[in-house]
């Protein structure tokens, strides 16, 4: 059995009277990549600080290489290093920045310069290394906090947000330097957001935390496929598609009926969680929506047609979105071939496809 | 109007020739004060940072006290320096009033909550995550405070400029404590006060150019590095690209 290089049960932590953090079990491997992903508030940025031995909890223990270790302890973590949302670069050179930790920990001069020389090679910081930090743009200034960290080899490094501030074209640069700098290093990492695409992009495995505590870990495809709860179901980018009332089940899946009177058949993470008669939402995601001709009669895998009419679309980020109502209401992802070669625009009737593993039930709380 | 003429005139002429009664005033003035300035930064320093960065009860309290120093008043704080080194006072045998001695003490007792407000100011205006940032890195919890301080270096030299600005030019500790006593303790504020009053205009004038012109350039240079201190407020405020 591998023992986790970070590991923390039990920990609590709580600001005045909230519950900020409670997490039961969190455990990062050697090597991997762990993304802790949930909305602002969850306490996310509050469980770094506790794992990185920035803050001490109010209970619960941690463990680094199976020995415990507390914020007191300087040797534990310098082991350690981390990447705020805001760069937090010391006036001065860009080299002397990437210096500090490595001064911090008494390497010789000859050795810094070395290592600091290596480390802006890994960011193409090379000829900004005698520039004030004064005169980077934010992304450069990003670059060079994440170089500050990898210059010490952490055994884990970490990294809160660390593209929130950025520009979308600079974000997404800035996460192909890590995800190939995270994968040619051999220490973990984890990482805190709140965007699902960055935690799907960089992780081996992701943990999704909601008010204090974490409510799924799992790979980044058992999360998306499998949410455990609507709550990551929606902040993974389902949609909701309807509530409704469950009718029956058929093996693993269950079937919903919708207010139109359409049968739904959707997969369930807890199928004993839907009785017959109980209330259910029913989530889906517009990309696994499949339209089709109404005056073509095809046999498909899909357990689930419906009869709809085209009410809009819209252009969505060089795809085409529609909007349909009819059985149900929901919305489909298409290419802009698709929508001109079946003839999509407001008015066309057409069937719409979704295979029951793609859409997810959850039990809703009852209509009062 | 031929009063202003005639004095302007003949106090530049006095400065042009390096009037030695005026160099010796101009000498001893800044003695004083920057011994005061630098007695004020050995106390106002610590408190100022340790207050600006802590968090601790009564925290406010001490901000405020710092902050109603600003307005001590000179005259004020003369006499109570005064009682403090008079022979009935509790350090009898010191013997260092109506000596440069004691002008530094009480100008050091007036610049005191300069030294500390404005640093207090310019330790608060970096943000606290410095030092998490810092410790992040594997520095030590003095290590952390350092950086924090070293941010704050720009508004630190300000506190310093401001110090200095409030002593270089009150007259009312010096004369107290002082008594303007002629080659010994007659700094130039308290030679214009004199040769005022005696009807020396010329020389009072060219004292007074002196004091002006200093008191100008503190406050160029207070701008010059307020200024300079802004950079990092405008980099985040600035659209991050």
């Amino acid at each position: 059995m591998v023992v986790s290089v970070l590991a923390a049960s039990g920990l609590r932590r709580r600001y005045g009277a909230r519950m900020v953090v409670d997490v039961d079990e969190f455990a990062v491997a050697p090597g991997e990549v762990v993304t802790v992903l949930g909305p602002n508030g969850a306490g996310k940025s509050t469980l770094l600080r506790l794992l990185m031995l920035l803050e001490k909890p109010d209970a619960g223990r941690i463990l680094f290489r199976g020995e415990p270790a507390h914020p007191a302890d300087d040797g534990v973590r310098r082991q350690l290093a981390g990447v705020f949302q805001d760069p937090h670069l010391f006036t001065g050179t860009v080299a002397e920045n990437v210096a500090f930790g490595l001064a911090a920990r008494g390497v010789s001069r000859a050795d810094r310069r070395r290592r600091v020389a290596e480390a802006l090679s890994w960011l193409d910081l090379q000829p900004y290394a005698d520039a004030s930090v004064r005169t980077l743009s934010g992304g450069e200034a990003q670059r060079v906090a994440l170089a500050r960290a990898l210059v010490l080899e952490p055994a884990v490094l970490f990294l809160d947000e660390p593209t929130a501030n950025l520009d979308v074209n600079i974000r997404r640069r800035f996460r192909e330097d890590l995800e190939r700098l995270l994968r040619a290093r051999a220490g973990a990492a984890v990482l805190v957001t709140h965007d699902a695409s960055d935690a799907f992009a960089l992780a081996d495995r992701i943990a999704v935390m909601e008010a204090g505590r974490i409510v799924q870990t799992g790979t980044p495809s058992d999360v998306v496929l499998r949410a455990a709860t609507p709550f990551i179901a929606a902040f993974t980018g389902a949609e909701l598609l309807l509530r409704g009332i469950v009718t029956g089940h058929d093996g693993a899946l269950v079937l919903v009926r919708a207010p139109g009177g359409a049968t739904i058949v959707a997969s369930t993470p807890d199928g004993d969680a839907l009785p017959a008669g109980a209330p259910a939402h029913v989530a889906y995601r517009p990309e696994d929506v499949v339209l089709g001709p109404m005056d073509v009669d095809v046999t498909t895998s899909a357990r689930n047609r419906f009869r709809e009419r085209v009410i809009a679309t819209a252009p969505a980020g060089g795809l085409v979105r529609v909007r349909l109502g009819g059985d149900v209401d929901l919305n489909a992802l298409l290419t802009r071939q698709s929508t001109q070669e079946l003839g999509i625009q407001p008015g066309r009737d057409v069937y719409a496809y979704i295979k029951s593993v793609a859409l997810r039930a959850f039990p809703a709380a009852p209509a009062t | 109007m031929d009063v202003f003429a005639d004095a302007l005139r003949q106090a530049i002429a006095l400065l042009v020739h390096r009037d030695p009664y005026v160099l010796q005033a101009l000498w001893l003035s800044l003695r004083v004060s920057s011994l005061a300035v630098i007695i004020a930064m050995l106390t106002g320093l610590p408190v100022g940072v340790g207050v600006g960065i802590g968090r601790f009860r009564g925290r406010q309290i001490l901000v405020a006290l710092i902050h109603t120093g600003f307005a001590l008043p000179p005259v004020v704080v003369g006499l109570f320096v005064y009682m403090l080194l008079s022979r009935q006072g509790p350090f009898p045998g010191l013997r260092i009033l109506f000596t440069p001695g004691a002008m530094v003490v009480a100008q050091s007792l007036l610049a005191a909550p300069y030294v500390a407000g404005v640093s207090l100011a310019a330790v608060q205006a970096v943000p606290a995550d410095v030092r998490l940032q810092a410790r992040a890195l594997g520095a030590s919890r003095l290590r952390a405070l350092w950086m924090h301080v070293r941010e704050a270096r720009v508004g630190i030299v300000a506190a310093i400029i401001a110090g200095f600005g409030a002593v270089i030019s009150e007259v009312g500790a010096a004369m107290m404590v002082g008594g303007n006593i002629s080659g010994q303790t007659r700094v130039l504020t308290t030679a214009i006060v004199l040769e005022t009053r005696r009807g020396n205009f010329a020389l009072a004038a060219a004292m007074g150019l002196i004091l002006l012109f200093m008191v100008l350039v503190i406050n160029l240079l207070l701008a010059r590095v307020q200024s300079e201190d802004g950079w990092r407020r405008r980099a985040s405020e600035r659209p991050w690209s």
